[in-house]
């Protein structure tokens, strides 16, 4: 399996696999049962676990052409529901490295992001075509290019749209923010030493 | 783009700068943390050799794991007593004050912090948990993150985010007899969509919001998420102030004048602008049930089943399979619809005046035969005040089962949950597949009153024709 993100993200590049269907919930891809763990290292086997044991064998992920498959292509609000960060850590562990959807959940986005995985954005018809495509030909190799927003195969070049922010935060391999916010310790004692709640109140008048 | 709102305000209060990625660094109020999203963000502290930096600034509870038929340690299950243990040791290294287990104020992070006092206005609150949104009920602005943000918030107090449009859903009208604040949420759900709150804030207000107490707040603000909105709110008042005072970790005496002058300046202003306004009325407003498999496939309890040609294109494919694992027949109707489980509890409605309505229906009637039902305070407080008021008694009289505190079978990750197919009628807040622990177990989301309605007639049933009668 690829390495973990790590450092500066420019390009993923390797198969497609697609998952069809808008609010896709985060208790459909990762189940509750399996978040009784202190690590996630073992997520990857028990991804979408609910709905592979129900497709018995034809899951998408269960594909014997699209395993090691590293770009998932989905449908609108997918990731919704729980916060549970063990929803891209699944995905992740079982080998995706960025996703391209109709649109993506708040916080699952956020979430994938802290982890250096893009998630990019299409139009219904172009992810339709997409999804389509991978289906088709499996075996397809794809590059993501994260600065020129484009997804490309010897099938062509389609534009994606990816948040300014994340784009610059994946190139310059900062997604992982801690040291940077521990940068600002200044501004974090001020923030502390300022907010009313924190210091009884003192500088309201009454 | 909004100003002049109370999330504006709060906002720029917390906001520290403008981070090279074009995001914001806020600083965080309160951080609360639980067993399930906290113990891997530990681990990546150490990791990295980083230290928590306000540990004062964050509160620990146990509430995901724990079973509701003894909290006798050490937990039966292994999994479940390594993840609470691992809890308390890392709040004992870091210095975290814990309420767990044998504490009386252990309970569902989302009961505890406001009953507690913990939550206040003007606050920015972060937890690991997408349901932080109940504690906007207060004029907070409180959101759901993920692992990593958790050990950002360990590490720094603070984190990354983009300011969020303002939405302001105005509500006219009051709430009729027997209609309840889930209700009212998961209507606005079923009109606004599952994705229709995604990149908003929401803030409630209006005539209703107005009249509504501090628990049927946190309701409503609790479901912002299932409407895709991370973070709701609604501007504190006399309600809000009345509720906060005494609490253990409320502003003292001393302090509470200027707290209260602090507090309101937060209000929105009537000259604030919203990026989008929308107007609902609470008069019009059901008994609402969902059908589906999202909290937005919902309607009013003497509506029948949408059909797929009555809903808009782009919800038809949802709806087929929701119909097929649902095995509901469209233009059916879901009054009469058999129920197998009835769960009264979760943060969205595990609190006194949940029980309390539920208690009113319930008593001096009995659980139909066949049907398990069974109630789960959200807190230690809840149950303590619910016992000293009888309710215990009335639901075990009544047939059901009186468990202690905890998440439950709103998630399934102890071990109350459905066997098979079974139907559940309940106060909790997702109906997604498999969410109450059997891979096609199903579940329909209602209020308290209603989930009791269900238990008594062992069918899903309009709680007015039990209240009138």
């Amino acid at each position: 399996m690829n390495k973990l993100p790590k450092g500066a993200i420019t390009t993923i590049r390797g198969k497609a696999i697609a998952i069809k269907g808008n609010d896709i919930d985060t208790d459909r891809i990762i189940p509750a049962r399996f978040l009784k763990c202190v690590s996630f290292d073992d997520l990857g086997g028990q991804v979408f676990a609910d709905d592979r044991k129900e497709q018995n064998g034809s899951h998408p992920f269960d594909l014997k052409a699209l395993q090691g498959a590293s770009i998932l292509i989905v449908n609108g609000n997918f990731g919704c529901g729980s916060s549970r960060e063990h929803a891209p850590q699944a995905l992740m562990r079982w080998g995706i490295r960025a996703l391209i959807g109709e649109s993506f959940a708040e916080i699952f986005y956020g979430n994938c992001l802290a982890l250096g995985i893009p998630c990019a954005i299409s139009t219904q018809k172009e992810i339709k075509e997409l999804q389509d495509s991978v289906m088709q030909t499996p075996s397809l190799e794809w590059t993501l290019d994260i600065k020129k927003e484009q997804i490309i195969s010897t099938c062509g070049t389609r534009n994606l749209r990816i948040d300014q922010g994340a784009q610059e935060m994946l190139i310059k391999g900062n997604w992982d923010a801690t040291s940077e916010l521990l940068d600002q310790k200044e501004d974090l004692n001020q923030a502390r030493a300022r907010l009313p709640y924190l210091n009884n109140f003192k500088a309201i008048e009454s | 783009m909004s100003s002049g709102t109370l999330y504006d305000k709060v906002w720029n209060l917390h906001r520290l700068r403008e981070l090279s990625s074009g995001s914001t660094h806020l600083f965080i109020g309160l951080h609360l943390i639980h067993e399930v999203t906290s113990p891997q963000a530990f681990a990546a502290l150490k990791e990295k050799g980083l230290q928590v930096l306000f540990p004062d600034q964050t509160v620990a509870t146990v509430d995901h794991i724990v079973p509701t038929t003894t909290h006798q340690r050490p937990l039966d299950d292994s999994l479940a007593e390594e993840m609470l243990s691992t809890l308390e040791s890392n709040c004992s290294e870091y210095g975290i004050t814990l309420h767990g287990l044998g504490s009386n104020m252990q309970g569902i992070v989302h009961v505890i912090a406001p009953e507690l006092g913990l939550t206040q206005p003007g606050m920015t609150i972060a937890c690991g948990d997408s349901h932080t949104s109940t504690h906007g009920a207060f004029g907070a602005i409180a959101f759901g993150i993920g692992t990593s943000q958790v050990r950002d918030v360990l590490a720094s107090q603070s984190l990354t985010m983009s300011k969020l449009k303002v939405r302001r859903i105005w509500i006219e009208g009051q709430l009729n007899k027997g209609v309840h604040a889930k209700d009212l949420v998961l209507h606005l759900i079923k009109h606004l969509g599952v994705k229709g709150g995604v990149g908003y804030a929401y803030e409630f207000a209006g005539p209703c919001i107005q009249s509504l107490s501090m628990e049927e707040r946190m309701t409503i603000c609790n479901m912002a998420i299932e409407g895709g909105a991370r973070c709701g709110y609604m501007n504190p008042d006399e309600i809000t102030f009345k509720y906060l005072q005494g609490r253990p970790f409320s502003p003292s005496a001393k302090d509470w004048g200027k707290a209260l002058k602090w507090w309101r300046s937060l209000v929105s202003d009537p000259t604030a602008t919203y990026d989008d306004e929308v107007c609902f009325n609470a008069d019009q407003i059901s008994p609402t049930v969902t059908w589906g498999i999202t909290p937005g496939q919902a309607i009013a309890i003497d509506e029948k089943v949408p059909t797929p040609e009555a809903l808009d294109p782009n919800e038809r494919s949802l709806a087929e399979e929701a119909y097929k694992y649902m095995d509901i027949v469209p233009g059916s109707t879901i009054s009469g619809l058999k129920i197998d489980v009835c769960f009264i509890g979760s943060c969205t409605n595990g609190r006194l005046s949940d029980l309390q309505a539920a208690a009113n229906v319930v008593r001096g009637n009995h659980v139909a035969p066949g049907v398990k039902a069974f109630v789960v305070p959200g807190s230690e407080q809840v149950a303590m005040a619910a016992q000293a008021q009888g309710l215990d008694k009335t639901f075990i009289a009544a047939g059901f089962e009186w468990r202690r505190p905890g998440c439950s079978m709103c998630l399934a990750m102890n071990p109350d949950r459905l066997e098979g197919r079974q139907i559940s009628a309940s106060s909790s807040n997702r109906n997604f597949k498999g969410r109450q622990g059997s891979a096609n177990g199903r579940t329909l989301l209602m209020s308290p009153a209603m989930v009791a309605a269900a238990a008594i007639n062992g069918k899903v049933t309009d709680v007015r024709t039990i209240l009138t009668n």
